[in-house]
């Protein structure tokens, strides 16, 4: 076999590497107008689309929260504004690693700015935040822990301290239960609320007019564009450039005007200090609440600032149940001062005159029964006509009106005055007490033999107790309505809003409520006179009326408290340990030209309610009908902030 | 000449006086401006993405300088016969550096693409781009084209050796890149074209049995390729955000140093493998083509020289070197905007870093000795 020898042959050589190089630059150009089109597709066919991604990726949208509206007085004292608080946060990143970051954390407790107990959960939400993120770790600190940090601030990185603004009470407690409160907004908030609305924003009305009101307060975010980099870090430019951002500013809440008085609200407050009970004040000519006060109060400034789990059960757990509002959301039996309602209701429905005189031997007895109804005044008052019934709280004669009127007149008449529903004022947490009648007695219970209405409960509801209950709202809602003929208004906390950038107050109109209906000038006049005598000496109103230059009509009351256990949730457990009355005045003053209207209930307390309600009431009228002392109209310095 | 007519006669003296420079250096002309040119737009570019680190461009600076020192001093002091006699001893050389590398890498239980020489950290596996496709030139050029089966085996031998030591480090696309090296050479020799059309189906096995192979961050990167949407985090996020970087650069680009997706941070990698969408978003198509366009210019100017050549070793080496360096560029462009996976692969002569600038000009260097030795017959 001859093996083929190949030779190289230069000329054919030179051929086909010429002939490849061509072929592979032909590739090459086809592989690179590949490249060239799929570019085209991306920058021109699809510009606007990764325009559009690019935009999106460095350009974040920060919230501006609008500075929240105002709460002023009747006359224009700050009750609730803003004020810049101080808190020291944390930039993680700044700090350097997680051994200079608790380096960081232990000094500051060594200076005194951090407890030590506190150190994990402030370290675990420093962690659960982005890097570049500026965490709070001390929020409101006091002018002393400012001086303190200022002096070691050298010694840290990545930690400083920053203002916000947050809400401030001047006043503290004061008219806590009418205001309210802000917190930090809970998981339930976020459920009815629009979260684009409340974009950096924390705080949100959690009771009275701070909820009420919640959206005039809050006003309308802004935004700024803020360039990130990958990282989410603001930057303030990408390379050498300078991109335009937008910025809208946000719009403030309105400014709210309450009917409230300050002076006339701290005077109920300080009757009521150190008492369980409640006040409530409203101007008869529009239903305007002049003070709403429910005792004991608590601070909220402090739920602003962040309360801890422990400080809130604490104050969950007061015996004494501060954050109850006892005006609204307390239902007590409103004892005698149902009274010159029952004797209207008389005198509607012609059962008496009222000069008729009925003979009060000190107890009563229903026909075929054996069961006494005892008054209050052992002896008995002997012959009594309206008037002096009213002043002297007779329950003989009640128990007489009560038997005549029957329950089914006297829970129409009462209902007309708002017992048994509420009154529609215009904050939340209000119950609507109990107007008691068979129909309901019927829903209200199991069992034949407890659904029945005895003739006999018909009577101790005729002085108010038994199954009837009203909360301090009702009742000085009612008494105004007395002091109004009958022409009532539903209790507002609220008489008007100021838009924000605008000096001048929309007034809102008071919201009448239906007229109570077919009672004569005379029968009004008739109970007028009776609640005149009672603050007159002789009456049971008359210590508290004692001096006063202006004329008060007014009715005591005073309710056993052994009977409401069931109703009276809240003191269920030390209802026996504190087995007292519960003392009640109702009043309007000057009678001759209603300017007030005033409802006082004490739990417990240790007399009866002129005793003890009455001298309460009396430093309500003083407040708001004698003149201002100059000494007592500037108690506390008002510093207020303009949003 | 019409110069000669228009041209005041000192800037032709001039002009001759720099060509004579550039005859006694060795260097073309045209080859070198153009990769001068696109030097120093990568320099330029570099300094934009890397965020205006200047510390970046001046060790860029320095990779330059030592680039064009190996170019220079290849075109001027190699000869053919000395690259002939070198081809060989370098592919041995490397081979055993990418053994070391293994072994140590092995040890250490991790990748390992680096030796460390103490004064300077260098890849062994850039030798082999360039010491493969010699090895198979200085193979061929005493045999006769087209290569016989023989030679084929022999070649792909070479060539399996280190794109198999280069796979394991593992660097499956600078092992991709060697064999291409090589598979270059075979084609650029005559490979019969019955053979390339027998191995297409050959390859596409291959590929689906090389599945099974790789590594699981591998298979991942194909896989986003092919949808980049199934991680949008992860290795998806590199193809994204470079083509919304591209996108967003549109017909003119955002301006120099006015890209936000790299001056943020969006764009990973913006100053290596990703420069070229750094390109695309502040100079646009404009300028993305105008890069292309010059890359195209060096690829057709280096074919040429390669056909220019009078050997075999020559013409091959000229060759591989030209379509290689047209590898380089289809495969770092093709990644960034999306029509080929993410592959380890820098843009030649404009992405940060020494190692792949300096093979590539060694690479010229080396083309252009070849040139400029040529004997001078019948001409």
């Amino acid at each position: 076999m001859v093996r083929r020898v190949r030779i190289k042959d230069h000329w054919s050589e030179r051929r086909i590497f010429t002939f490849r190089s061509i072929v592979a630059g032909v590739i090459v150009a086809l592989l690179l107008l590949t490249v060239a089109s799929r570019l085209f597709y991306l920058q021109v066919v699809r510009y606007a689309y990764y325009s559009q991604l690019s935009q999106g990726n460095r350009v974040r949208i920060e919230p501006i929260p609008p500075s929240r509206g105002l709460i002023l007085d009747r006359n224009g004292v700050i009750l609730a504004d803003n004020m810049p608080a101080f808190q020291l946060e944390v930039e993680r990143d700044q700090v350097g690693n997680t051994r200079q970051l608790d380096a960081s954390l232990e000094r500051l407790v060594q200076i005194g700015l951090l407890d030590a107990a506190d150190l994990p959960a402030i370290k675990r939400s420093i962690m659960s935040r982005p890097a570049y993120e500026s965490v709070p770790i001390k929020l409101e600190m006091t002018d002393r822990e400012m001086a303190v940090f200022a002096l070691h601030r050298f010694e840290f990185n990545g930690i400083d301290v920053h203002t916000r603004l947050t809400r401030h009470y001047p006043f503290g407690p004061l008219a806590v239960h009418a205001l309210g409160y802000v917190a930090a907004i809970s998981a339930r908030d976020l459920a009815h609320i629009d979260p684009a609305v409340y974009a950096g924003t924390t705080l949100i009305g959690k009771l009275g007019v701070e909820r009420a009101y919640e959206s005039e307060l809050h006003g309308k975010p802004g935004f700024r564009e803020v360039l990130v980099n990958a990282a989410g870090r603001p930057v303030t430019k990408e390379g050498a450039y300078h991109p335009k951002l937008k910025t809208q500013l946000p719009v403030a809440g309105s400014t709210l005007v309450l009917g409230i008085d300050v002076r006339v609200q701290r005077a109920a407050e300080d009757a009521l200090q150190g008492l369980r009970g409640a006040v409530v004040a409203i101007d008869p000519k529009n239903g305007d609440v002049i003070a709403l006060a429910s005792s004991p109060a608590f601070d909220p400034n402090e739920f602003a600032r962040g309360l801890t789990d422990k400080q809130y059960a604490a104050l969950e757990d007061d015996p004494d149940k501060p954050l109850i509002n006892r005006a609204l959301a307390g239902a007590y039996p409103p004892g005698s001062t149902a009274k010159p309602y029952y004797a209207l209701a008389a005198l509607h429905y012609g059962v008496i005159t009222p000069d008729q005189h009925i003979l009060c031997p000190g107890y009563f007895r229903l026909p075929h029964s054996l069961h006494l109804y005892h008054c209050w005044k052992h002896g008995g008052h002997g012959e009594i006509s309206m008037r002096r019934a009213i002043a002297q709280s007779c329950d003989v004669y009640f128990y007489n009106v009560a038997n005549m009127l029957g329950i089914d007149r006297m829970h129409h008449f009462l209902s007309e005055f708002g017992f048994g529903k509420p009154t529609g004022i215009d904050i939340p947490g209000e119950v609507r007490g109990l107007m008691p009648s068979p129909q309901w007695k019927r829903h209200a219970f199991k069992g034949r033999a407890n659904q029945v209405w005895f003739p006999g409960e018909t009577l101790i509801v005729g002085i108010g107790q038994g199954y009837m209950l009203a909360t301090p709202l009702q009742l000085a809602h009612a008494v105004a309505t007395i002091a109004a003929h009958g022409h009532g208004f539903k209790p507002r906390l609220v008489i008007g809003i100021r838009p924000p950038g605008s000096t001048r107050m929309i007034r809102l109109p008071p919201r009448p409520d239906p007229p109570v209906r077919g009672i004569t000038p005379d029968q009004w006049q008739v109970v007028y006179e009776g609640m005149e005598q009672a603050a007159r000496p002789g009456g049971t109103a008359a210590r508290m009326a004692a001096g006063a230059p202006y004329l008060i009509a007014a009715k005591t009351g005073t309710a056993q408290v052994f009977s409401l256990g069931k109703n009276e949730k809240y003191n269920a457990k030390t209802i026996k340990a504190r087995l007292r009355d519960n003392a009640l005045f109702i009043a309007f003053a000057p009678a001759d030209d209603p300017k007030l209207a005033v409802a006082v209930m004490v739990e417990h307390a240790s007399g009866e309610g002129g005793a003890v309600a009455g001298p309460i009431a009396r430093k309500v009228f003083d407040a708001y009908l004698l003149p201002a002392k100059p000494e007592t109209s500037a108690q506390k310095p008002v510093t207020a902030k303009t949003p | 000449m019409i110069l000669d007519e228009f041209s005041p006669s000192r800037t032709r003296r001039t002009l001759s006086a720099g060509g004579r420079t550039l005859r006694a250096l060795r260097l073309d002309g045209p080859l070198t401006g153009v990769l001068a040119l696109i030097i120093c737009i990568g320099v330029l570019v570099v300094y934009s993405a890397s965020g205006q680190n200047v510390k970046m461009v001046e060790h860029q600076i320095g990779n330059v300088v030592v680039a064009i020192a190996a170019l220079a001093l290849l075109a001027r002091f190699s000869t053919p016969q000395y690259l002939r006699l070198l081809a060989p001893l370098a592919y041995a050389f490397g081979v055993l550096l990418l053994i070391v590398v293994d072994v140590t890498g092995h040890i250490d239980k991790g990748a390992q693409r680096w030796l460390n020489l103490g004064f300077m950290r260098f890849q062994p596996s850039e030798i082999m781009k360039l010491a493969v496709p010699m090895l198979c030139a200085w193979y061929m050029h005493e045999r006769p084209l087209p290569p016989a089966f023989k030679d084929l085996v022999v070649m792909a031998l070479f060539i399996a050796l280190p794109t198999a030591l280069v796979a394991a480090q593992p660097d499956l696309g600078t092992a991709l890149l060697i064999a291409t090296s090589g598979l270059i050479v075979m084609l650029l020799a005559g490979l019969q074209t019955s053979i390339i059309l027998m191995s297409i189906p050959v390859l596409i096995l291959a590929a689906i049995g090389g599945w099974h192979f790789v590594h699981e961050y591998q298979r991942q990167r194909i896989l986003t390729f092919m949808n980049p949407q199934i991680d949008r985090l992860g290795a998806g996020y590199h193809i994204i955000q470079s083509q919304i970087a591209i996108g967003s650069g549109g017909v003119f680009g955002k301006g120099y140093m006015r890209g936000s997706q790299a001056q943020l941070d969006f764009l990973p990698e913006s100053s290596t493998d990703f420069i070229f969408s750094v390109i695309g978003e502040e100079f646009g198509l404009l300028g993305q083509l105008l890069v292309l366009s010059l890359y195209a210019f060096v690829i057709g100017r280096a074919l040429y020289l390669a056909m220019q050549a009078q050997d075999t070793f020559a013409r091959l080496t000229g060759g591989a070197i030209a379509l290689s360096f047209f590898v380089y560029v289809f495969v770092n462009s093709g990644m960034v905007s999306g029509i080929l996976p993410v592959v380890g692969v820098p843009l030649p002569l404009i992405s940060y870093g020494g190692s792949s600038m300096v093979t590539i000009m060694a690479g010229f260097g080396i083309l252009m000795s070849l040139h400029s030795h040529r004997k001078l017959v019948g001409s």
